[in-house]
């Protein structure tokens, strides 16, 4: 053991002596880490709050097609998909974007039932009335609104239309409330001019989750112009852009970490004759090969794990403090670009420890090769001066 | 004296078997009795280095055999060579070979960072060599800042710090002065007289004939050719 940490504190004293060196190998290397981690935390995060918050939704979203778009929906669907066995609760959803050009953002508008009870995620109060509304953050900070403060927008007809912030969706919910509006069914379908008796679509509620494929079938039968999409088929579309973005992103950033491999690389081969030398004295004076590798292990070690968790932590501050200002526009939904989103930490520990095993073991390798190759060579040379 | 070192029948070869092959020693059988003090004399090319980097475990014979203290060594792996090297033999090299950006410090310690030895106990030992060689001021300045004469005394205090008994230099006098070069040899002296045995290769007639050197072995083409019993 005294053996071990003396090799070790040596180890130390052999970094600090080539500091300038190993620090810039550390900055490339903390760089490399910090972009690859901070796709992984974007992605991982993103898909969770969607996830999360969709678990939550409703069972199946009945939209109606014309021409193969998307196309209002007659209300009484509603009453006829009710009836079908095995469904719970039917909602006809009234909802729309609108793009403020005032403040260059979008939002999201929706009608909701005025006698919808309070939720958690909202602080404040759900619409209750006409001319009250109920926000997300981001359309709070767009428009640097609070709860009592009025909400100023410009109707389909190009008219100015105004109402009463009366409550606001908290942070966790950000993926989905970000850009959030609610209105009452009246507000919404004056504002953008729908006709009554249609909605946008209408959400149904499966009593057995195993049962809902075949719920979607029958509504399919009972309404050919209408397109059902279940929960899974939502949570699967989101997982694949989320990860066709990942992917997209990590393909650029790979071209980083071949770079950074080529350093490593030539870091390690192209020891330097110092660093020969001083392996030739070591071993002329009494030290062991597996002194030597123990050595070099070592200093791998303290550059990687540092560079390691110096990136992983500069991934975290870019990520869930900063917002993570330079993925955002690849790797979030058009939705939510505009206003901005703040993040929640989610990790996935298994990605992290992935990245550990990629970067790390790779880097120890091509340190202590060389160091081995140089380290079994007779200690003659050192005698002779070569 | 009873015998330390022995080499019977060595051979060795460079580049064996390929258009440039050498052969630096021919059938060099040897004896070294504890205590001794010996010059391996000869010019260049005559296979002293050869010889001294045999007796002190750092290249293996072709043929023949080294013993160390009556334990045959050329056959031993390395991890035992290395273990051998470590607590039998003090290395003072033609070239010093010290790493030039740590302390004084730290390089007379390194021989023994592998060993078992606490880090207290070093620090009491490094402390009482530089004292005796009148160097314990410069304990904490890097090599590169001290004079050819300082970085000598390091280089043997290097040797030193893990007790050897047996010393081993190779044309130790060779980038130093006439005056440095007598003030090592005194050192060199002193230490043969508390019983070390010394193995040192020169072709300095000052080194040869100095009052350390107990029996000179004269070398040409990798053989003895005179000075081989004592």
């Amino acid at each position: 053991m005294t053996r071990l940490l003396k090799i070790l504190e040596y180890s130390l004293c052999s970094l600090a002596r080539r500091k300038f060196k190993n620090f810039s190998i550390i900055i490339i290397y903390s760089f490399t880490i910090a972009a690859l981690a901070s796709i992984l935390l974007l992605t991982h995060s993103l898909k969770e709050i969607a996830i999360n918050v969709l678990v939550d939704g409703p069972d199946i979203v009945v939209q109606r097609l014309a021409g193969g778009r998307h196309d209002p929906i007659p209300v009484h669907y509603a009453q006829d998909i009710a009836k079908l066995p095995g469904v719970g609760r039917v909602n006809p959803r009234l909802w729309g974007y609108y793009y403020d050009s005032l403040y260059q953002t979008n939002y999201t508008i929706l009608a909701v039932h005025q006698d919808l009870p309070s939720l958690e995620m909202v602080e404040g109060r759900m619409v209750a009335a006409n001319g009250e509304c109920t926000v997300g953050q981001g359309v709070a900070k767009a428009q640097n609104a609070e709860i009592g403060d009025e909400l100023l927008l410009i109707n389909s007809t190009g008219v100015g239309y105004s109402c009463e912030i009366n409550g606001m969706f908290k942070a966790r919910s950000n993926l989905w409330t970000n850009d959030l509006i609610l209105f009452t069914e009246k507000d919404l379908q004056g504002f953008f001019a729908m006709p009554a008796g249609l909605a946008t679509d209408i959400t149904v509620e499966v009593f057995n989750p195993r049962e809902i494929p075949l719920v979607a079938e029958k509504i399919k039968r009972l309404f050919p112009d209408t397109r059902p999409v279940t929960i899974n088929e939502i949570l699967h579309t989101y997982e694949s852009v989320f990860n066709w973005r990942s992917g997209m992103m990590l393909t650029i950033f790979a071209s980083s970490l071949i770079a950074f491999s080529i350093l490593a690389w030539d870091k390690a081969t192209g020891i330097s004759g110092e660093e020969k030398r001083e392996i030739g004295i070591l071993k002329a004076i009494g030290w062991d090969t597996s002194d030597i590798l123990t050595l070099k292990l070592s200093e791998g070690s303290v550059i990687s794990i540092t560079s390691f968790l110096l990136g992983i932590s500069v991934a975290y501050i870019h990520v869930f403090l900063l917002g993570a200002p330079l993925l955002v526009p690849v790797l979030k939904g058009w939705s939510v670009l505009f206003p901005p989103l703040q993040l929640a930490p989610y990790i996935d520990m298994y990605q992290i420890f992935a990245l550990a095993f990629l970067t790390i073991v790779p880097y120890m390798a091509s340190t202590v090769l060389p160091a081995w190759k140089s380290a079994i060579t007779d200690p003659e040379s050192i005698m002779r001066g070569w | 004296m009873p015998p330390i070192i022995k080499t019977q029948q060595v051979n060795k070869y460079y580049n064996r078997h390929r258009a440039d092959e050498v052969r630096a020693l021919a059938d060099v059988s040897l004896t070294i009795s504890q205590g001794e003090a010996l010059a391996l004399n000869g010019a260049s090319g005559s296979g002293k280095t050869t010889l001294l980097s045999l007796i002190g475990g750092m290249a293996r014979p072709t043929s023949g055999t080294v013993s160390i203290l009556d334990k045959e060594v050329s056959r031993l792996p390395e991890r035992f060579l290395a273990d051998i090297r470590r607590q039998t033999f003090g290395f003072i090299f033609q070239q010093l070979n010290l790493i030039r950006d740590i302390s004084v410090l730290e390089n007379i310690q390194l021989p023994l960072y592998p060993s078992a030895i606490p880090i207290a106990e070093m620090n009491r030992r490094a402390e009482e060599i530089l004292t005796r060689l009148d160097i314990s001021t410069k304990a904490r300045l890097k090599v590169s800042a001290l004079s050819g004469g300082e970085q000598q005394r390091v280089a043997i205090a290097r040797a030193l710090i893990n007790r050897p008994q047996i010393i081993i230099a190779d044309e130790p006098t060779a980038h130093l002065d006439s005056s440095l070069a007598g003030e090592l040899l005194e050192i060199l002296s002193e230490l043969n007289r508390e019983g070390k045995t010394v193995v040192l290769a020169t072709h300095d007639p000052f080194v040869s004939s100095h009052r350390l050197i107990d029996r000179i072995v004269r070398m040409r083409d990798g053989r003895i050719i005179g000075g081989a019993t004592g």
